[in-house]
């Protein structure tokens, strides 16, 4: 029975949660002698405070729009996909051989150009596991963190040998000047008034943003969309109704690992405009808090990635100008994750408790089913 | 390459294996029991930080593998709350584990020894020592058999001793005792034991207890027995390797011995990659060989090592029917 | 007067919204066996369950022997003396015979001792009971009916003097119910008491001594059996009389829809699970495929509804049907016109957690109906459904409520307007009235009727004989993965397609019946129990 009416389910639940790991993550930076609220205080004012502060939480918001979308469509397969790091960095390889190696005259067909380098690379290194799980059934959570370690291996390679700039560091050259993106200062900024000055938030933030509506149409309006989701629910009922599962764990993988992958516009492209080492910096394990926390929803990745590249941008002014460190982060991201994911009956049952004993006693039976039933 | 070569890199095989095989024995326990663990990296990290953390702070290694214990228990307890009471996901739960221990790990360390996220460095009482076992000097001289004895068994830390004996015991636990019956039962059909008048939770959370303590004693011997201190992210990927391993050893003990000898041996080559252009003539890349045991792990996952069957009831929480 | 054995007072039980028990009632006296009859989700399982330990009631009072008892969990209703053998056994695949006895009832900590004792114990229960088992066999490898003696001998092993049983014979051949219920007497004269839970008014008037009727969570009636008859106990089970067999025509035969030649199937475990089978099915007929479940049944119907691979020639309408490859999937059996009512419409039937417009379209999502250029038209979907509602009867009518919200008959009723609506040249029908109240069985066997009068072909298969001998022009019997033989229903009866159902197409000369069903069972490959 429907116990919670939607919108509680939608909304309640991980906002309940949220506050649980904000709680805890409050506590532990007590335990470790700093003050929570001052450090509250001061994760808003350098995350949102200021153009600054913005065009870096959006900048880090971007980041993690791809990585959750990523999980969130590999999540409706039921598939749980954490290589979205590993695929970044690859990503972001496909990303710098587009870039070094093609010449392009205007940033958007660069933009182009890049995003499909960015998402076939990423793609690509998804779809090892995926055949895998298809074929053989090897669980798809060890492969996709087995080729994060892979990545950064590869990656390592890559950058002190074939395609190293010279010189001392493990990076390539600088990307043509014709291929950088137009960031957020030069977006909105005028003559006088200089906004966003300094920041990485650019353009691909949009790109972003068109992800998500492109997703929500492919997940809940087109036919591959509804096959995904039946397959996610139920595999059984799927090669009944002729869905083939190889068919959506390899697409479903595809399109997670394209997603990832595309993250490395903003941070490849947009911020570094080179490739240099462990340029992703855990944005693809984020992308896991990021899903759960918005359900798997665009709408919900959108918003709860905005919300992480807060507690992100915050995270580095506290590590900044506290004692904290930035893994406070990743110290929040888990408690999110195991709240949303796998505490989320914790939160769930006294909810549905409360909805419950709200209920008006129960109507006429609804399970009759026939009119000719004389009571 | 010759005896004394091959005796030195099996005995770093033994003390590579060695977190792996407790790590791995960890998840056997776990999966029997129904209870599916993707956090043994993440527990093996917190006892690698709170045991280095502990015995720095004492100066005695035995204190330290307490707490490191203590700490992978807390983070069984709160999978087995997630999993067992509240029925959540347990592959979601195991990475939240993961993730809670890089990163408090850190914090924590950051904030009690100001080094930048790792403890101190243990010498003396602080860490394990390795055990000369008798007679090792008088038969050293035996020609063969000699440095096998002195070099390859004996001369270990007490840990690395543990470990081994660990896979009889665990064997023995599991197929020769009751509770060892109704653990395996648990994670085949949780019904026929709960029918039975057995408590399906009581077995679930001693099994995962049994995983939180092997676990601590793995991590605690990655800090204060193979190395000397805790650094970020220590455990690289083990937890993961051991849960192949035991893919590959079937869920069985004496199989995940042989299968953790062969990771072990995969982490001994990185270093030293002159043995492989020695031997195999050829002059593998130093990245190829960093990745090899991850890629090992894929392809045993892929199967071509043969298929095996998980516990029945493995990763599904117990509901009773409706 | 003796004090009943078992005495239940004033217990109830709700799951949520839902009252699955409310103000029970009953006495069961010792030495009798005693029936608890009802329709589907009428409450007799969760009954029982409270018995066992199993569920907690929220209210009521439980008594054993006259002794007012408290029940909290399994090992008290054991040490009460109560056993109880699930409709689906709790059982460890691969674990030995002897290991499952043993298992929560083992002596000490150490396993060898307790095992050796239970070996004897086996041995002596199993020859006062003629409950023969090997202990040294592996579950999975044994029969379904051997499977259910293990239940019955963990009971006894653990001493019960009271012993439940849930709907024990849906797996059973007529043969080996027939031995079970030989048991259950015996067990009844050492003085047993034994509660049995069914749907089948059979076999309530030919073993039990007293009848309880349930209905919707309440207990409407015990009485005598011997002063009781089928029409009586259903109508109390229901509330009104009920029609007990379908008003059917004689079948206008037309050309051959379906022709099925050497089909074989082997499982992915190498398991040949399907032998040469050949059959026909012309326009306007229904087909009746009856036997135990797991004797091929479920691949057959897969097989054709495109989800498993095998060899061998299938022609529908003339033209052939891939059996391998592209085009053997389900999509291009529905575009073929096979429609296709699964077995098991929770597992495969629907998406319990789609709307119900959404379960409307499973299957057909590509239909150019339900598509709007490069998108899926929601809107003419839920128009559809709305339709399909009305025209089926579905309640609640409302397209967007959850499949997990409706009851079981009304899901059926989802899934068959879904299916019959398409218009299919051959539908294939699995179990339509597992789980469902009677009201909707009537229903559903009206239009599956209704769809061969239309002229189509219709493959049934059900292991509800009845059903079977109800709706079927001709009855085909399935075992071990053959067609054992074919009949006309009104040329015979239970008992043969009973025979059949056990592979025997002769009765035997020199040993009872039950025995040498036996003996063929184990020598053939085991059911699987997938069916139950």
């Amino acid at each position: 029975m429907d116990v919670m009416p939607k919108w509680a389910e939608v909304t309640l639940v991980p906002l309940i949660s949220l506050v649980l790991a904000a709680a805890l993550s409050a506590i532990v930076i007590l335990a470790i002698g700093e003050n929570p609220w001052a450090a509250l205080k001061l994760m808003v004012s350098g995350a949102l405070g200021s153009t600054y502060g913005w065009g870096y939480t959006i900048y880090y918001a971007t980041n993690f729009i791809f990585t959750g979308l990523a999980v969130s469509i590999a999540f409706q397969a039921r598939m749980f996909n954490i290589g979205g790091e590993g695929q970044a960095l690859v990503g972001g390889l496909g990303v710098a051989l587009v870039l070094l190696y093609l010449p392009f005259p205007h940033w958007s067909i660069a933009l182009i150009a890049s995003a499909a380098g960015a998402a076939l690379f990423g793609a690509a290194w998804a779809f090892v596991p995926a055949i895998l799980q298809a074929k053989r059934g090897s669980h798809i959570v060890i492969t996709t963190i087995m080729f994060n370690f892979i990545a950064a291996s590869l990656l390592n390679y890559m950058l002190v040998g074939p395609i190293k700039a010279p010189g001392q560091e493990p990076a390539t050259s600088k990307f043509p000047e014709t291929t950088r993106l137009p960031s957020f200062q030069d977006m909105f900024s005028t003559a006088d008034t200089v906004l966003f000055r300094g920041t990485p938030a650019n353009i691909t933030f949009f790109v972003g943003i068109l992800a998500c509506f492109v997703l929500w149409l492919l997940i809940w309006r087109t036919r591959l969309g509804y096959e995904l989701r039946a397959f996610g629910h139920s595999e059984s009922a799927a090669k009944y109704a002729g869905i083939s599962p190889t068919k959506i764990i390899v697409v479903s993988m595809l399109i997670s690992g394209g997603l990832a992958g595309m993250m490395a516009i903003n941070n490849v492209q947009g911020e570094a405009e080179r490739l240099v080492l462990n340029a992703v910096e855990g944005a693809g394990f984020i992308g896991i808090a990021v899903a759960l926390m918005g359900r798997s929803h665009p709408v919900g990745v959108f918003l709860a990635a905005l919300l992480f590249g807060f507690l992100y941008q915050g995270g580095a002014e506290l590590a900044l100008w506290t004692g904290i460190p930035r893994e406070l982060i990743v110290v929040i991201q888990a408690l999110v994750i195991l709240f949303t994911g796998a505490l989320d009956n914790m939160v769930r049952m006294p909810l549905e408790k409360v909805f419950l004993s709200m209920r008006r006693p129960p109507k006429p039976d609804r399970k009759s089913t026939t009119a000719r039933t004389a009571e | 390459m010759d005896l004394n070569t091959l005796i030195q890199m099996l005995d770093a095989t033994v003390r590579l294996a060695t977190p792996l095989l407790l790590a791995c024995l960890a998840g056997l326990f776990s999966e029997r029991a129904g209870i599916f663990d993707i956090g043994l990296e993440g527990k093996m990290l917190a006892a690698a930080f709170l045991s280095a953390a502990i015995a720095s702070v004492t100066g005695q290694v035995y204190l330290g593998l307490l707490a490191g214990v203590g700490a992978s228990l807390l983070l069984s307890a709160i999978h087995g709350v997630a999993s067992i009471t509240f029925r959540g996901n347990q592959l979601i739960s195991g990475v939240a584990i993961n993730f809670l221990a890089a990163g408090l790990t850190v914090v924590i360390a950051q904030s009690w020894f100001r080094q930048g996220g790792r403890t101190p460095q243990l010498s003396g009482d602080g860490r394990f020592e390795t055990i000369t076992l008798p007679f090792a000097e008088t038969l050293s001289g035996v020609p063969v058999l000699g440095p096998i004895y002195a070099e390859l068994i004996s001369g270990h830390s007490i840990l690395v001793y543990v470990a081994f004996l660990a896979v009889p015991l665990t064997w023995w636990l599991l197929f020769r005792t009751r509770f060892g019956l109704r653990l395996r039962a648990v994670g085949e059909n949780p019904a026929a034991v709960d029918t039975a008048g057995v408590s399906v939770i009581g077995l679930r959370f001693a099994a995962v207890g049994i995983c939180g303590i092997l676990c601590g004693l793995a991590g605690a011997y990655l800090a204060t027995g193979l190395q000397t201190s805790f650094t970020k992210d220590m455990t690289s990927g083990r937890g993961y390797i051991a849960l192949a391993a035991l893919i590959f050893a079937k869920w069985r003990p004496w199989y995940a011995l042989y299968a953790c000898l062969l990771f072990g041996f995969l982490q001994v080559i990185p270093l030293r990659p002159d043995l492989i252009t020695n031997t195999l003539g050829l002059r593998l890349n130093g990245q190829l060989l960093e990745a090899l045991p991850y890629i090992l792990t894929v392809v045993i996952l892929a199967g071509f090592v043969g298929k095996a069957i998980p516990p029945r009831a493995g990763g599904t929480p117990y509901v009773k029917e409706r | 007067m003796t004090e009943p054995a078992i005495e239940l007072k004033g217990i109830s039980k709700a799951f949520g919204p839902v009252q699955a028990n409310k103000d029970i009632n009953i006495r069961v006296m010792p030495g009798t066996i005693h029936g608890i009859i009802g329709e589907n989700g009428a409450g007799k399982s969760t009954l029982m369950s409270i018995l066992y330990g199993f569920y907690k009631a929220d209210k009521g009072e439980i008594f054993v022997g006259g002794k007012k008892t408290v029940i909290p969990d399994s090992q008290a209703a054991i040490a009460a003396g109560i056993g109880m053998v699930f409709q689906h056994f709790k059982l460890v695949e691969n674990f030995t015979v002897l290991e499952n006895v043993v298992l929560g009832a083992e002596d000490s900590a150490m396993l060898k001792p307790s095992l050796a004792r239970a070996r004897r114990e086996l041995k002596a229960l199993a020859e006062e009971y003629e409950l023969n088992v090997d202990p040294d066999s592996m579950i999975q490898d044994i029969g379904v009916g051997m499977q259910q003696r293990v239940e019955i001998l963990k009971a006894l092993y653990r001493g019960a003097d009271i012993l439940i049983l849930d709907e024990p014979t849906g797996v059973l051949t007529p043969a080996e119910a027939d031995h079970l219920f030989r048991i259950l007497e015996g067990l009844k004269l050492e003085g047993k008491t034994i509660i049995l839970i069914t749907h089948k008014l059979r076999e309530i008037m030919d073993i039990t001594d007293t009848v309880s009727v349930m209905r919707r969570g309440e207990m409407t009636a015990t009485v005598k059996t011997s002063e009781t008859s089928p029409a009586e106990l259903a109508e109390l089970m229901v509330g009104r009389k009920v029609l007990l067999r379908i008003e059917k025509s004689a079948p206008t035969l037309g050309e051959v829809i379906l022709d099925v030649k050497d089909l074989n199937v082997t499982d992915s475990k190498g398991v040949h699970r399907l032998k040469n089978i050949n059959l026909q099915i012309r326009a306007g007929e229904i087909l009746g495929i009856a036997g135990v479940a797991g004797n091929g049944q479920s691949e057959l119907l897969e097989v054709l509804g495109g989800y498993q691979e095998a060899t061998g020639t299938i022609t529908l309408r003339e033209r052939k049907i891939d059996l391998t490859g592209a085009g053997s999937d389900g999509q291009s059996r529905r575009r073929r016109g096979i429609a296709h009512v699964p077995e098991d419409r929770q597992r495969e039937g629907l998406i319990m957690d789609y709307h119900a417009w959404e379960n409307v379209a499973f299957g057909y999502h590509h239909d150019d109906r339900y598509r709007k250029g490069l998108l899926m038209d929601n809107a003419a979907i839920k128009a559809d459904t709305a339709d399909k509602m009305k025209r089926f009867d579905v309640r609640p009518p409302d397209p967007e409520l959850t499949a997990r919200n409706f009851s079981g008959g009304n899901q059926q009723k989802i899934v068959l307007a879904r299916e019959i609506e398409r218009n299919p040249d051959l539908l294939l029908v699995g179990q339509p009235t597992r789980g469902v109240d009677i009201g909707a069985i009537e229903f559903i066997h009206e239009q599956i009727v209704a769809l061969r009068d239309q002229g189509k072909a219709i493959l049934l298969v059900s292991v509800e004989l009845e059903e079977i001998l109800a709706l079927s022009d001709r009855v085909a019997v399935m075992f071990d993965g053959q067609i054992m033989g074919e009949r006309l229903p009104a040329e015979t009866d239970e008992k043969e397609l009973g025979l059949l159902m056990a592979g025997m197409t002769d009765l035997p000369e020199d040993k009872p019946v039950h025995q040498a069903v036996e003996e063929k069972l184990a020598h053939a490959g085991t059911g699987d129990g997938r069916g139950v």
